[in-house]
């Protein structure tokens, strides 16, 4: 899904597609002897989020800016779709690179329109048509064009986070690094920020390398994680289903935390998930039946809610799932809300499907867990 | 002086007694000698103004460097701090040897002075930049030469401005100290009031010289307020 600047307007008609970039038996050791990146060897594939995790002092910043040279390697090579970057002029490579760190690093004495132009202005757009781009971004990142003629301590922490994102996408770069840009915002915030770049990467399909030491966000954001152990190590690659199902060693295990299980639910898909559609009936039934549950529903198929048999004119708490695109983690947490024990599954519109009762709900985790 | 005979001396009518502070200025504004004050408020401009931007354009690489070596600030503003500390006299001995009873005599001690004070503003200046601010230009892709100009040193005026205003007014004030080798500006008149013991020459000379000040300061608080609209916006929210 492809928006429209991106494609036939101005520079970004020059656009390059998304790169891959390879570490290729990677090291860097310090002046001082701190040897910060030991012998890594990965690939962060093209239009993919890699997310580099660990603790403290892993490495991550490190690996992360050797890639676009704030920092070069002691040993080996690092390649972007195959060219070394350490051929390339720093400046123009960067130029080509999007960057977002912590604090934002917004520039103080500029307008936020204008620190979002920053890279067209280095590539020598003409102001206005960078100032046009600039405006398309800010609301692309959420936020109000008034804010543009502002400075940046005028905005929240969240907000410089948006406009963060907003400069380093400006010059439309196929690859964009990101160094713990949610770390400083409150959680609410940083899980709105999640959501925003999982939206814009759905729409761009940048090389992302995303580098945090909360586990949580890497597993979210991830199309797969690498695991760094302090000392620069790879621990694990992989997809965040296989991190959570098979994870390497004891560090990662650790690492992972003891609801490792309850995180893998959000990776088991409903989509074979046993239903019961024999369970539902219309608002105001009031005759004898067998089961302990029943689910009333509207005539156009809408949940009301759950009636025992003991007491059919109380209508009790219900929760849903959408079948098929939320994963087990809703599933039972849509069982759990409610007195029934039973989840109600529904389509994209919101129409019941069926119910899914603790029994079809055991079976799908004891399958999961098999396989 | 009491302040007593000063309060007298400006109140005193218009009589045939002692001319009164205005008499005297209005009669010894434009006398056409080089002496008078229009003439020594000229002179007073120059020797003060010229140090104020010599020492700028002096202290600005001389702080640049001493940001990229490091180890060339201690000396530096060691060497700058010393000739501060020299007293003017000497200092204007040794000088007149070379530029003789001129202005430069004066100018070139007091650009020294300004330089001690905003070589350290300069340093502080880029100190201020933060480290992700800094780091974030580097990763934009801004070579270091445009991050210097565009980054660095637009964020660094405001420190630099606050050392520009201690460097104006005492310059200003200082070029008095000149009269000793009758280079003086308004400073002569102290000279003058001194020799023949008379009130109005000395006070004109204060007046104006502090008038001077406040206007450089206010000039330069405008120039701070019109170069840097980012740190007004803060103050204001
Ligand atoms: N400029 C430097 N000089 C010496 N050691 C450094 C430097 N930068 C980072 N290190 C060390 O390298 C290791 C990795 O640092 P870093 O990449 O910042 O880790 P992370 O981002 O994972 O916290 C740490 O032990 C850190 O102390
Ligand atoms: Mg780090």
């Amino acid at each position: 899904m492809r928006r429209s600047w991106q494609g036939g307007r101005g520079p970004c008609r020059e656009r390059k597609r998304s790169r891959v970039i390879t570490f290729d038996d990677v090291t860097k050791r310090y002046p001082d002897g701190t040897v910060a990146v030991d012998h890594l060897s990965l690939e962060a594939p093209t239009g993919e989020i890699t997310v580099f995790v660990g603790p403290s002092g892993c490495g991550k910043t490190t690996s992360l800016r050797m890639i676009n040279r704030m920092i070069d390697a002691s040993e080996g090579k690092i390649l972007l779709d195959g060219e070394p970057v350490q051929g390339i002029d720093p400046p123009t490579l960067r130029r080509g690179i999007g960057y977002v760190i912590q604090q934002a690093g917004l520039f103080p004495h500029r307008k936020i329109v204008d620190n979002i132009a920053t890279v067209p202005y280095l590539l020598g757009w003409d102001k206005k048509k960078a100032r046009t781009r600039a405006m398309e971004l800010l609301e692309r990142v959420g936020l109000d064009p008034v804010m543009g003629e502002r400075y940046p301590f005028q905005l929240s922490g969240g907000q410089q986070q948006r406009v963060g994102v907003a400069r380093a996408l400006a010059a439309d770069p196929p690859v964009l690094l990101m160094d713990e840009p949610f770390s400083a915002v409150d959680p609410i915030v940083r899980t709105s920020l999640q959501d925003e770049l999982l939206r814009l990467q759905s729409e761009l399909n940048k090389t992302i390398v995303f580098v945090t030491h909360d586990i949580d966000e890497a597993i979210k954001l991830g199309d797969r994680v690498a695991v760094l152990r302090v000392g620069g190590k790879l621990a694990q690659l992989a997809a965040p289903k296989t991190l959570l199902s098979e994870p390497a060693d004891d560090f990662v295990r650790e690492f992972l935390g003891h609801d490792r299980g309850i995180r893998r639910l959000q990776f088991i898909s409903t989509e074979g998930l046993r239903l019961r559609t024999d369970l539902t009936v219309p608002e105001g039934f009031s005759g004898p039946t067998d089961e302990p549950w029943l689910l009333v529903v509207t005539p156009d198929d809408r949940p009301v809610g759950w009636i025992s048999r003991e007491r059919p004119d109380e209508v009790e708490q219900y929760g849903t799932f959408v079948l098929g695109r939320d994963s087990m983690r809703s599933a039972l947490d849509a069982a759990l809300l409610s007195p029934s024990g039973c989840a109600v599954a529904v389509d994209e519109a919101g129409k019941v499907v069926g119910a899914a009762t603790r029994e079809a709900l055991d079976e799908a985790l004891a399958e999961a867990a098999d396989g | 002086m009491a302040s007593g005979a000063l309060v007298a001396t400006l109140l005193s009518p218009v009589s045939d007694g002692p001319p009164t502070l205005w008499e005297w200025l209005g009669r010894n504004w434009d006398t056409g000698r080089v002496d008078s004050i229009k003439n020594l408020l000229v002179d007073h401009l120059i020797m003060s103004l010229v140090p104020i931007f010599a020492a700028l354009v002096v202290a600005l690489p001389l702080g640049l460097a001493s940001v990229r070596w490091r180890w060339l600030y201690q000396p530096t503003a060691g060497v700058f701090n010393v000739i501060y500390a020299l007293p003017s006299l000497p200092v204007f001995m040794l000088l007149i040897q070379f530029s003789g009873l001129s202005k430069t005599t004066v100018i070139v001690p007091l650009t020294f002075y300004g330089c001690a004070v905003l070589i350290p503003s300069v340093v502080d200046g880029l100190g201020s930049v933060p480290d992700h601010v800094r780091q974030s230009a580097v990763a934009m892709g801004f070579t270091p030469l445009r991050r210097l100009l565009q980054v660095e040193l637009p964020i660094a005026v405001p420190v630099v401005l606050a050392g520009m205003r201690v460097v104006a007014v005492s310059s200003i004030s200082l070029v008095s100290v000149g009269a000793l080798i009758g280079q003086g500006g308004l400073g002569m008149l102290f000279t003058r009031a001194y020799q023949n013991p008379f009130v109005p020459p000395a006070l004109v000379g204060i007046v104006l010289i502090v008038l001077l000040a406040l206007v450089a300061d206010g000039l330069l608080v405008l120039a701070q307020r019109l170069l840097t609209p980012w740190v007004r916006a803060r103050r204001a929210t």
